[in-house]
């Protein structure tokens, strides 16, 4: 069997090909799985909070209701503005959506790496691959050739953006207390000390908040404010197209769910129960947080948005930055 | 303000010429060496100022209101409403109907202050004609308005804050709603358009323990106000978002005539419940908040603080409630005697006020309605000018205005 390129610690074959691409779709498949449930627990919970019943009438208790919805939205007719950018339109959602996928590829689910890829610079690769994201919104807003679609396209970008550098620097401080941008060995380096939640508190509150304007939910969903620009950037599209752009927002926030549970609260790592349980009790943890945040809070504006992060929330983040370095350099 | 322009010569949600990409990508003006590092010289940029069409179908615009708005960036030059997509010709189908018919058209106006809008009409022609109304009646028809106006109130501050970005308080505030409209419903048979009250008194009398359950209502209610203040007033965001924003003060309020909570965030003491007492109001101690600052925080806040006064003055009218009729001595056909008048109430929304002209038949000449919606949304061009798209919907919000009524 010829080796087609070298990978990590030999040279890769076929079969080794095959079992990358069936690991793929088994994380696709459970990514989808987690994702259709994440809609269904967000609606009942935001229901409870809210004194409501929420979905309950396709199949028991209403757990088949995400599906339904999925499946509407794939036989709905599928419309292309006359005067949008054709190819573009149709571009954006698969841009936008394949590199949230692609995140999860260096997401230790369980203390051995099935199915997913142990990289020396994980951390980095989830940076640059989520930033590609953006592109997709945009370019969305720009080629539906409507005005509130464009607004809601232009804020994405900037926010996002803007949230992307906090974010970085937050996750920083991680990476000089544990020594690597490797996620497997930074959880190995939690279980070996503590969960990085404690001594990097500040940064920890530094991501979520950077976080939750990442993943354009309230009380940072300006990019889709309702009330004011109807429906954002993909107000314009129609039937599996814009069910491409709600999948890839929530298969964010599961990634996003992932990688806080990775750098701050220790992983898969955890006593008695075995590791994907409390890998996923930390992700739902995560999830629910957000949940929770979308019944409660009212919307910050654009302006203000803006000035928060580059006022308030780098500065943090850098003396963070700086303490942690000054503290791990001297110990 | 413009009427809904005929034709479709003005479409400002495409552009003409084709993709805002072909557009933008048009050759810059010549005579401009471009910039040494490649990028375009800043007199190369084009601004064009945007012409953004907000509404008739825009969710935060509370009905059928389009707002012309051209922005430059995200700056607004000007905003134009556009009104009429909700007009009936109330006034003018009231010149065909007896004094009595018009009460349930009324109830269409201010569709979330249906009971204040009945008031209003019976109140007018019962000046009219010096007709007595039973003091059960009054006691009953000012019980109803409070409650309304509590109703409306808990509705805006729902929707206001739905409009700011956040879900529940829209869904909380519908549940203390609901109360108010199931005792609606048991004493008129309606949860919207209630046509309860008529000229002389009101249709029906408190069903029995009708009467206990407001008086149930009233300290639950009191306990939901404080729960709003804790929830809702303290929160950071939401405060930045409203303190500041939209000011006016007294004089340009008077100019605009501009009435109710809107005329009184800004300071002045001017409440009709207070200031030209109508029916029993009175015999009832209750305080008129004011504003200070005249922005939408006051707005949304006077709103909580009336819900307040309007439970006291519903706990006072228990406390007396008089036995008897609760419909006086009509006369089977009203005819108004020839002349003109006008009789104002203080509407959930600010004056309400009807202007009967009459000829001494049973059929109005010609009905006039003041409508507080109407008349608060004059000053929506002047407060949008110069501010930023995303305070749009903060300020109109705050305005507080009802399509039914604004476009009768």
């Amino acid at each position: 069997m010829p080796a087609l390129w070298l990978w990590q610690h030999g040279p890769v074959t076929w079969p080794h090909v095959l079992v990358m691409i069936l690991g793929a779709i088994v994380t696709l498949a459970v990514t989808l799985g987690v994702v259709t449930y994440t809609i269904y627990a967000e609606r009942k919970v935001i229901g409870w909070m809210q004194g409501r019943i929420g979905p309950n009438r396709v199949g028991p208790f209403g757990l088949l209701q995400s599906f339904a919805d999925i499946f509407k939205l794939l036989i709905k007719e599928d419309i292309v503005p006359e005067k949008a950018d054709r190819s573009l339109f149709l571009l954006a959602p698969i841009i936008a959506f394949v590199p949230s996928f692609m995140t999860l590829a260096v997401i230790p689910f369980t203390m051995r790496h099935i199915f997913t890829a142990d990289f020396g610079v994980g951390l980095l690769y989830y940076l640059a691959l989520s930033a590609i994201t953006i592109h997709g919104v945009m370019l969305g807003g720009w080629a539906s050739n409507n005005k509130y679609a464009l607004i809601g396209g232009m804020r994405s970008a900037a926010q996002m953006l803007s949230y992307e550098v906090p974010l970085g620097m937050s996750l920083v401080g991680v990476a000089l207390m544990s020594g690597s941008l490797n996620l497997n060995h930074i959880v190995l380096a939690q279980s070996r000390t503590v969960w990085y939640v404690v001594p990097q508190i500040v940064g920890f509150c530094v991501f979520l908040v950077a976080a939750t304007a990442e993943l354009n939910r309230t009380p940072f969903d300006l990019p889709e404010a309702e009330s004011e620009l109807v429906a954002g950037y993909h107000v314009e599209y129609t039937g599996f197209r814009f069910a491409f752009f709600m999948l890839t927002e929530y298969v964010y926030v599961f990634a996003m769910g992932c990688l806080a549970a990775t750098l701050f609260l220790g992983g898969w790592s955890g006593p008695f129960l075995p590791g994907w349980l409390w890998f996923a009790i930390k992700v739902f943890a995560f999830i629910f947080f957000q949940f929770w945040l979308r019944a409660t809070m009212p919307r910050i504006r654009v302006d203000q948005l803006m000035s928060f992060s580059w006022k308030v929330l780098l500065p943090i983040a850098m003396l963070n930055l700086v303490g942690t370095a000054i503290v791990t350099t001297l110990w | 303000m413009a009427l809904i322009p005929n034709g479709t010569d003005r479409e400002p949600m495409r552009s003409e010429k084709g993709s805002a990409a072909a557009q933008n990508s048009a050759p810059a003006a010549q005579g401009h060496a471009p910039m040494p590092y490649g990028g375009p010289a800043v007199d190369d940029i084009r601004m064009e100022e945007m012409l953004l069409n907000v509404g008739p179908q825009h969710p935060s615009t509370h009905g059928v209101l389009r707002l012309l708005v051209r922005a430059r960036g995200e700056t607004i030059v000007e905003a134009d409403p556009v009104i009429g997509y909700l007009h009936r010709g109330t006034e003018k189908l009231a010149e065909n109907l007896q004094y009595t018919q018009i009460i349930p058209y009324t109830d269409r106006l201010d569709y979330l202050a249906s009971m204040i809008n009945n008031y209003a009409l019976c109140h007018t022609v019962e000046t009219a004609i010096d007709l007595e109304v039973p003091e059960r009646a009054e006691h009953l028809r000012v019980l109803v308005m409070e409650m309304q106006r509590i109703a409306s109130h808990l509705l805006f501050i729902g929707a206001y804050l739905l409009d700011l970005g956040a879900m529940s308080p829209f869904l909380y505030a519908f549940q203390e709603r609901e109360r108010i409209v199931q005792l609606f419903n048991r004493i008129c048979g309606a949860r919207l358009t209630y046509n309860y009250m008529r000229i002389g008194g009101v249709k029906y009398d408190a069903p029995e323990g009708w009467l206990d359950d407001v008086r149930d209502f009233v300290p639950w209610m009191k306990g939901k106000l404080e729960m709003y203040d804790r929830l809702i007033t303290g929160n950071e965001i939401f405060l930045n978002r409203v303190r500041g924003i939209g000011v006016f003060d007294t004089k340009t309020a008077l100019a605009y005539g501009i009435s109710g909570v809107n005329l009184r965030s800004t300071g002045m003491r001017w409440d009709l419940r207070r200031n030209r007492p109508y029916s029993i109001y009175d015999r009832f101690e209750f305080d008129i908040p004011v504003g200070q600052h005249g922005d939408c925080f006051d707005r949304y806040y006077l709103h909580l603080l009336e819900m307040e006064q309007s439970l006291r003055i519903i706990e006072q009218v228990l406390a007396q409630m008089p036995d008897g009729p609760v419909l006086g001595k009509v006369p089977k056909i009203i005819r108004v005697p020839a002349g003109e008048y006008y009789c104002g109430v203080e509407g959930a929304r600010g004056e309400l006020g009807f202007y009967i002209v009459a000829d001494g038949k049973d059929k109005p000449y010609r009905l006039k309605i003041r409508k507080p919606s109407f008349v608060n949304l004059q000053l929506l061009p002047e407060l949008l000018r110069g501010q930023s798209l995303s305070n749009l919907i903060a300020i109109l919000g705050a305005v507080d205005i009802v399509l039914g009524e604004v476009d009768a």
